[in-house]
């Protein structure tokens, strides 16, 4: 079961450019066609005999903007988890960015986890640190120099909206503005797949809307998006593709083909607000 | 380079947990403390039980008549046997020279001189001694118990004495030995302890570090360069305190207690070196392992 659609294709963007990151470990190039990410078959047993995930099926092409909905154990946490190597698969195969994740060893997972942006539900932040520090030590994991650093991150921080609040430690932050911070930091290497686990679970309406509107902001700059939210009434709203999963099974693989795809992301704001009750306007 | 980085970090992780980095640093001063008063106490005793085992000697009394060619044959028999360490020879004039400067007035009377040639036999190990002895004495055809030469006229018999002053000290040694065992298992634990507590605070820190990308030694280095810090402090601490201790206390003591004085013990500059290695290996290690649990994400 192929569900990747032909005229996602048209949608693909040159990436983001990522040479100025050092000794990050790029996945295996892979032709222009190879989707960024890949299940097949993928099945995932807990421990406790609970199933995470049941032979799912389904790709995601570059510079897509995917949503990857379902009730609460339904496997959207399983999908992110497996993604980011947390845990491994029981059966089935996973690639990213054409490289399949059962070939990366324990000591390479840091590694792969560089090219790989990922935002929490709850945002993940480092307690005892500010949010340029934050920020800051994605970049220094990879031993970016300080040079690196005092470049990029004032320009990250200022796309994200941070710019008047570098030094305030993340219990001073709102909940929006920590996961603010907590895209910055996902976002500050220009990893080619980004992946957020209910991004606006702790938020409110009008916020989530921001956050949005900053993730559709990095889509643009040709960063495949994947999020994972049970926020029905947002969905909707986005029209981007949805992926449906339920005890597991993907369901649902709909790609709603009725938004422009050029649209800015004030006009992508404008539409959120306006289409629905609950959004109202400020 | 990178070291600048990691102290750095560490530094700042210190002053962010101040309270659970000085109760690593205080469990590492009290652990060391304990310890640089027990080695010395450790010395001590197995000092003096030693010097006791060191003077299991067995002798051999010669013949009065025993010519000097007699004692060289049997210097050299007795070297000879299996177990013995070394043979000393105390000739009749050597042994009256010493013995008269004990009782001058008694050996004056005597007029001549009653002391025999003897050989003082130091076994190997003082465990052995008692089989040298059963060498020197082996059994004859009778049954009874012989001389391996016909130039000694007896052999040393305080078979109960040596047995009571072997077993006593080497239950002493054991004793200590076990105190040590338990000290050293007791004060790892505690330090470890410690510190696994206080990464167990900072666990979901290390969490969001390896979701970021780091990898392990990233993250590990500014830990165990903290141990290092902490356990060279609490180190440094106690030393002081045992340094203080033993100029108010010891020092005008061991002028008249020879215990103290012992030369057996470990010299101070040595203590002072074996309890920072340890505080700061325990400690630093104690940190980088104990860390293990919390980067299997």
């Amino acid at each position: 079961m192929s569900v990747s659609e032909p005229h996602n294709r048209s949608r693909r963007r040159p990436v983001a450019p990522t040479t100025r990151a050092k000794k990050v470990s790029r996945p295996a190039r892979s032709g222009p066609g190879a989707p960024v990410i890949e299940f097949r078959g993928v099945s995932k047993l807990y421990a406790g005999g609970d199933i995470g995930l049941d032979q799912a099926t389904f790709s995601v092409e570059r510079g897509e903007f995917v949503f990857l909905v379902g009730s609460t154990g339904s496997g959207k946490s399983t999908v992110m988890r497996l993604l980011i190597k947390e845990i491994d698969c029981t059966d089935g195969m996973i690639r990213v960015a054409g490289r399949d994740l059962e070939e990366i060893t324990r000591r390479r997972v840091p590694l792969y986890r560089r090219n790989l942006g990922v935002v929490f539900q709850d945002f993940k932040l480092l307690p005892n640190r500010t949010v340029y520090e934050n920020v800051a030590y994605a970049l220094q994991v990879t031993g970016g120099t300080r040079r690196e650093i005092r470049d990029k991150v004032p320009d990250i921080l200022r796309l994200t909206g941070l710019s008047t609040k570098l030094h305030n430690y993340p219990e001073q932050l709102s909940g929006g503005e920590q996961q603010r911070v907590s895209i910055a930091r996902a976002f500050v290497n220009h990893p080619p797949l980004l992946l957020a686990d209910e991004p606006t679970g702790n938020l409110d309406p009008e916020t989530s809307i921001g956050i949005m509107q900053l993730l559709y902001r990095i889509n643009r700059t040709g960063t495949t998006v994947l999020v994972a939210t049970h926020d029905q009434a947002m969905v909707d709203k986005m029209r981007r593709r949805v992926l449906e999963l339920s005890r597991g099974r993907v369901v649902r693989d709909e790609a709603t083909g009725l938004y422009a795809r050029d649209e800015t992301t004030r006009e992508f704001a404008a539409r959120l607000r306006g289409a629905g009750i609950e959004y109202p306007e400020v | 380079m990178r070291l600048g980085f990691f102290v750095r970090e560490s530094l700042r992780s210190m002053r962010r947990n101040a309270a659970p980095s000085f109760a690593a640093l205080a469990t590492v001063l009290v652990t060391m403390l304990v310890l640089g008063v027990f080695i010395p106490v450790f010395q001590a005793a197995t000092g003096a039980a030693e010097s006791v085992r060191g003077r299991v000697l067995v002798d051999v009394y010669m013949k009065t008549s025993a010519t000097s060619a007699a004692d060289a044959r049997v210097q050299k028999e007795i070297l000879a046997l299996p177990h013995v360490k070394s043979v000393s020879f105390e000739s009749k004039e050597q042994a009256l020279k010493q013995q008269s400067k004990q009782d001058p007035a008694a050996y004056a009377l005597l007029g001549s001189n009653p002391l025999p040639d003897t050989f003082h036999v130091t076994p190997d190990n003082p465990g052995n001694v008692l089989i040298v002895r059963g060498e020197l004495t082996p059994k004859g055809p009778d049954g009874h118990p012989g001389l391996i030469d016909p130039a000694i006229q007896n052999v040393s018999n305080h078979t109960e004495d040596t047995q009571k002053i072997l077993t006593i000290t080497s239950d002493v040694k054991w004793i200590l030995f076990a105190l040590t065992v338990l000290l050293v298992t007791a004060s790892t634990l505690l330090i470890a302890n410690t510190i696994r507590l206080s990464l167990y605070a900072r666990r979901r820190e290390v969490e969001v570090m390896k979701l970021v990308g780091a990898t392990d030694w990233f993250i590990r280095w500014p830990f165990v360069i903290e141990g290092v810090i902490v356990g060279a402090i609490g180190a440094m601490l106690a030393i002081l305190l045992l340094a203080v201790t033993k100029i108010a206390l010891l020092d005008p003591l061991a002028a008249n207690w020879s215990l103290i004085a012992a030369p057996r013990t470990i010299g101070f500059a040595w203590l002072v070196i074996v309890l920072l290695a340890s505080g700061v290996a325990i400690s630093a290690l104690g940190s980088g392992v104990s860390l293990r649990r919390f980067l299997r994400v």
